[in-house]
């Protein structure tokens, strides 16, 4: 009754941006075995539901052509259907745990002619830190990756649990501090998808959603190497810097990262987030950038300016002394 | 002096909280005032505040749950008309205090709620049931009561002083450790949940003793009505997850105290091994909740097809199967960890099995009905509620289990309808079935039919309105506890959800002006006879109200369903002249579960504020109090057998004539 129509209205309606609307083969395979279970747990449930409304009806005291039979409470024949029925069913989705669950598990390489893209993610209070070794480059909620290609994901937390997610791509996985998650995705098309934290995390958790733009490849390339001339230096000082909380974090490009600043974190050489700001009689951090409102949708293609946060005098100013403070920091923290 | 405490603890600067403590406040001035003013005090005192009596314990514990059912309400409705305000946009509820309320709202539910509920049914109907005068530990049984009361008072007392938990129902370390929240919240669910679950693990003890130990002559443990059964299995599983859920919390309060590192970021903490620990108690206490649901469920089904239940041994086998496979399933709760693909298998496979135990009690409700004469009173109108929509809620929760799926649901508004789904359907309606149907024993007369199937109709369709939305937006990408909404896509559903939430508060008003009409037509809605539905448990044997010791004389348990049989004797062959009376012992009534309670409360307050004079005065008088009550003299009132006589002559007569009546007629 309430199954049926709500997968209906889910299917009707589109359902763009969601998980029945996956742009890549991770989400198509968990979208495939979620209606796979789903069309078999229905085979049995449809008719029970049918089965307990219309006994009830049948049996209504107010129908005097019903037998009333007080002395049927058991049956051999009966119990043994009733123990089957939903065995059966288990058995038989049983089977399909067992292989989806490793068909789709999320450290399994995805199988593909193109080369695995790595990319590397960072929690933090309230933001994402997206690092491209292989590039150097770094983003700040805003995800771009190439078509095609399958991505690997290297994920770990600045500070608390958080679930990277991106409904449309598919598989969701924790984050954590000192440890390193692995996710396999790939985009098949090219678009704008929505990503989020699927786990509560503090006061500024509800804007801990980015954009994932999904390019053709050749047009990755373009974004790589246009980034390098683009935004500031992520070594060890800057990344303290970044992991202060902040709320709706506006998004951010750093042409260079400093090599191993990621295991770095993992292994919590560079320690976690600080303090928050908020006790429990303070106020909490306030939005630092635009209040509200959704990130900028607008694809930027290679001739287009990138939305960096412009390096103000004062940034760098304060970028490079505690660049002199922290640079045996860096040196001890990073091999 | 006052620890941490000091006037910035108040919330000056935020209306909503200070207006409802207000609210609260005058509430319960004008109930104090009113029980002054009518001179009450000693009767409340005598007769309920120190009443070791299981049925006015139970009647407690349910005036208990519906008080913080309301709350709990309150901050759901407050929760969806954020969400539907917050487009682009900041709402009416800031993060910090949006944060408190998804976080008071699931900790009120199943704590204090849900759990009180279920309880507060288990200690009014199984002594009944069991054809018993009283529980194992009667004085022990009020101050779990009063425990639980207490831990709930410290929840409500966070409104107005400091702030509550904003780490969602669960505390995930290291978001609830002093890195992250710094202030008192947390340690107001510490200290609330540590209080209220010593005295679940004391019922849980205490029931498990009682259906263990006690039981009419007779009634072998295949001769207990279900709901009985699932009484102790869900006894059972109190007593085995409850001291984990203490330990983990334990481990939390040091680490946040005295600056251990169970579960910090640094020096070697494990935050995995607090998501592992508490789900480990987390989800048997889903079945703690819901195997005494369908016990409920059990006898409403039986009843009111008037035949008995079907296959009532593959019953308790399938209660028994539920309550040892809920320990293996915890890991489903966090299958995006990335455990790897093998563990993920088995314990999606465990968790799936569960379904079987499930389904072979849905079907034996479904041959229940076969071939009997179903009528449709307000309790079973909740049965047949809760068996069509529980269903899908099962299946929903099997998907869920399913690890692919869950890699997309996880965390989604799939999963939080889910669980509504079946805890709804479950346990609430559950609650609501056993209040009705129990309600004219506790109180001599039935709740009013119309105001109460008006409450069901709207009950259900909000709840429909309001979680069919969310199974749909969890499906488009939508994940929990988000303050405001920055995708469009969204909107219509939780609009159609929240119009879902003025019905269901249509429903929770219906309920109220039932209870307030019903005691307004008290005299033409009594029951005369101790048996308004047919029943065929022995709790309908007994006068309703049943008199302080129950049963005048032990009931002899020949079958299944003694009462029924007793009926179809009509007891023509009993002469109520012959019968001899004999004086009855109860168990005096004893302040010590109030006192208790009251230091215990103490206690957390003064814990949660670092007050530590306090703390150490408190466990003095709560040790002290224990030591009292271990050196009492007298333990036992007697009733004389006059006293017994006088009681049970009345209702038996009245009873008789009524039985020869019904004979006749049939």
């Amino acid at each position: 009754m309430l199954a049926p129509a709500v997968t209906a209205a889910a299917l009707l309606s589109g359902c763009a941006g969601g998980v029945l609307d996956p742009q890549g083969p991770i989400g198509a395979g968990n979208r495939t075995i979620l209606l796979n279970s789903l069309a078999v747990m229905l085979v049995i449930v449809i008719p029970t539901l049918i089965a307990l409304l219309f006994f009830a009806w049948k049996y209504r005291a107010s129908n005097t052509k019903a037998r009333y039979d007080p002395e049927f409470t058991y049956s051999g024949r009966i119990e043994l259907i009733v123990w089957s029925i939903p065995t059966l069913t288990i058995l038989f989705l049983g089977g399909l745990i067992y292989y989806g669950s490793h068909a789709l598990e999320p450290s399994r390489p995805i199988a593909s002619e193109r080369a695995t893209l790595q990319i590397q993610v960072v929690s933090l209070d309230w933001k994402w830190l997206f690092i491209y070794p292989e590039h150097a480059i770094g983003t700040v909620n805003r995800l771009v990756i190439p078509t095609g290609t399958p991505i690997r994901f290297t994920l770990t937390s600045g500070s608390v649990m958080n679930v990277f997610f991106v409904p449309q791509l598919g598989s969701m996985i924790y984050v954590m501090n000192g440890m390193r998650s692995q996710l396999h995705l790939q985009a098949d098309n090219p678009g704008v998808y929505y990503g989020q934290s699927a786990h509560f995390s503090g006061d500024g958790f509800s804007d801990m959603n980015f954009e994932v733009e999904a390019l053709p490849p050749e047009e990755f390339a373009t974004w790589t190497a246009a980034q390098r001339n683009a935004g500031g230096v992520l070594n060890a000082a800057a990344y303290q810097e970044l992991a202060r909380q902040s709320i709706d974090e506006p998004v951010r490009v750093f042409g260079h990262v400093q090599p191993g600043l990621f295991d770095a974190i993992v292994r919590q050489t560079l320690p976690p987030a600080p303090r928050p700001l908020a006790t429990a009689a303070g106020p909490p951090p306030r939005p630092r950038g635009r209040l509200r409102g959704p990130r900028a949708t607008r694809r930027s293609g290679p001739n287009e300016p990138n939305p960096t946060r412009p390096a103000t005098a004062t940034n760098r100013a304060k970028e490079r002394i505690d660049d002199a403070r922290k640079a045996r920091l860096v040196r001890n923290s990073i091999p | 002096m006052l620890g941490k405490l000091d006037w910035s603890a108040i919330p000056f600067h935020e209306p909503i909280p200070l207006g409802a403590a207000l609210v609260v406040f005058l509430a319960a001035v004008a109930v104090l005032g009113w029980i002054t003013v009518k001179g009450y005090w000693s009767y409340l005192w005598n007769e309920w505040i120190t009443s070791v009596d299981h049925k006015r314990i139970g009647v407690m514990y349910i005036v208990l749950a519906a008080l913080m059912l309301l709350r709990g309400f309150i901050d759901a409705i407050m929760m969806r008309s954020q969400q539907v305000m917050a487009v682009h946009g900041p709402g009416y509820l800031p993060p910090e205090h949006y944060d408190q309320i998804f976080s008071a709202h699931g900790t009120i539910m199943i704590f204090f709620a849900g759990m009180p509920f279920v309880i507060g049914l288990m200690n009014f109907a199984v002594p009944l049931q069991l054809g018993i005068r009283d529980v194992a530990f009667p004085t022990l049984n009020s101050v779990s009561f009063w425990l639980t009361a207490s831990g709930a008072l410290l929840v409500n007392i966070s409104l107005v002083v400091g702030e509550f938990a904003r780490t969602g129902w669960l505390p995930y370390a290291p978001l609830s450790e002093t890195t992250y929240s710094p202030g008192v919240g947390v340690d107001y669910y510490l200290w609330a949940i540590q209080i209220s679950g010593v005295g679940t693990l004391l019922t849980g003890v205490n029931f498990v003793t009682t259906i263990l130990k006690i039981r009419a002559p007779g009634m072998g443990y295949l001769r207990m009505p279900m709901f009985c059964w699932t009484s102790l299995a869900a006894s059972l599983l109190i007593v085995a997850a409850f001291p984990v859920l203490t330990a983990t919390l334990a481990m939390l309060t040091l680490d946040r105290y005295l600056g251990f590192h169970f579960f910090t970021n640094e020096a070697g903490g494990n935050q995995m091994m607090f998501v592992n620990l508490i789900w480990a108690w987390g989800h048997p206490e889903v079945y703690i909740l819901v195997l005494p649901a369908f016990g409920i469920f059990s006898e409403i089904f039986s009843t009111f097809s008037s035949k008995p239940l079907f296959g009532y041994r593959s019953m308790v086998a399938a209660t028994l199967f539920i309550c040892i496979v809920s320990f293996m399933v915890w890991l489903h709760h966090f299958f995006t960890m990335g455990a790897g693909a093998n563990v993920n298998a088995a314990f999606g496979i465990a968790t799936s099995v569960i379904a079987v135990g499930t389904g072979v009690k849905i079907y034996n409700w479904l041959f229940t009905m076969y071939g009997g004469r179903v009528r449709f009173d307000t309790p079973m109108l909740w049965a047949m509620a809760f068996v069509t929509t529980f269903i899908i809620g099962g299946m929903t929760g099997v998907l869920l289990a399913v690890p692919p799926a869950d890699f997309m649901l996880h965390n989604s508004l799939f999963l939080v309808a889910h669980f509504h789904n079946v805890i709804i359907s479950g346990v609430l309606f559950g609650a609501f079935a056993g209040y009705t149907y129990w309600f004219p024993k506790a109180f001599g007369f039935r709740l009013h039919e119309g105001w109460g199937k008006a409450a069901f109709w709207a009950t259900l369709a909000g709840y429909i309105l309001v979680f069919a939305p969310l199974y749909i937006v969890g499906l488009k990408g939508m994940t929990r506890r988000l303050q405001h909404i920055e995708v469009d896509a969204w909107v219509p559903w939780l609009q159609i959800a929240a119009v879902g939430i003025v019905v269901m508060i249509a429903g929770a008003a219906l309920q109220i002006v039932q209870l307030w009409v019903s005691i307004r037509d008290r005299e033409s809605l009594r029951d005369e006879t101790g048996d308004p539905w047919d029943g065929r448990s022995l709790e309908w044997s007994t006068p309703s109200p049943p008199p302080s010791f129950n049963y005048a004389h032990l009931p002899h348990v020949e079958n299944e369903e003694p009462y029924w049989s007793i009926k179809q004797r009509a007891m023509e062959e009993q002469d109520p002249q012959e019968v001899e009376y004999e004086p009855i012992h109860m168990p005096r009534n004893s302040p010590t579960g109030f006192i208790t309670a009251f230091f215990a409360t103490l206690i957390g307050f003064a814990l949660i504020w670092h007050i530590w004079w306090l703390a150490v005065a408190g466990f003095v008088g709560a040790y002290a109090t224990f030591v009292v009550f271990a050196w009492r003299d007298r333990t036992e009132v007697e009733i004389p057998a006059e006293e017994v006589e006088r009681i049970d002559r009345d209702s038996r007569a009245t009873q008789l004539a009524w039985l020869r009546q019904r004979e006749r007629v049939t």
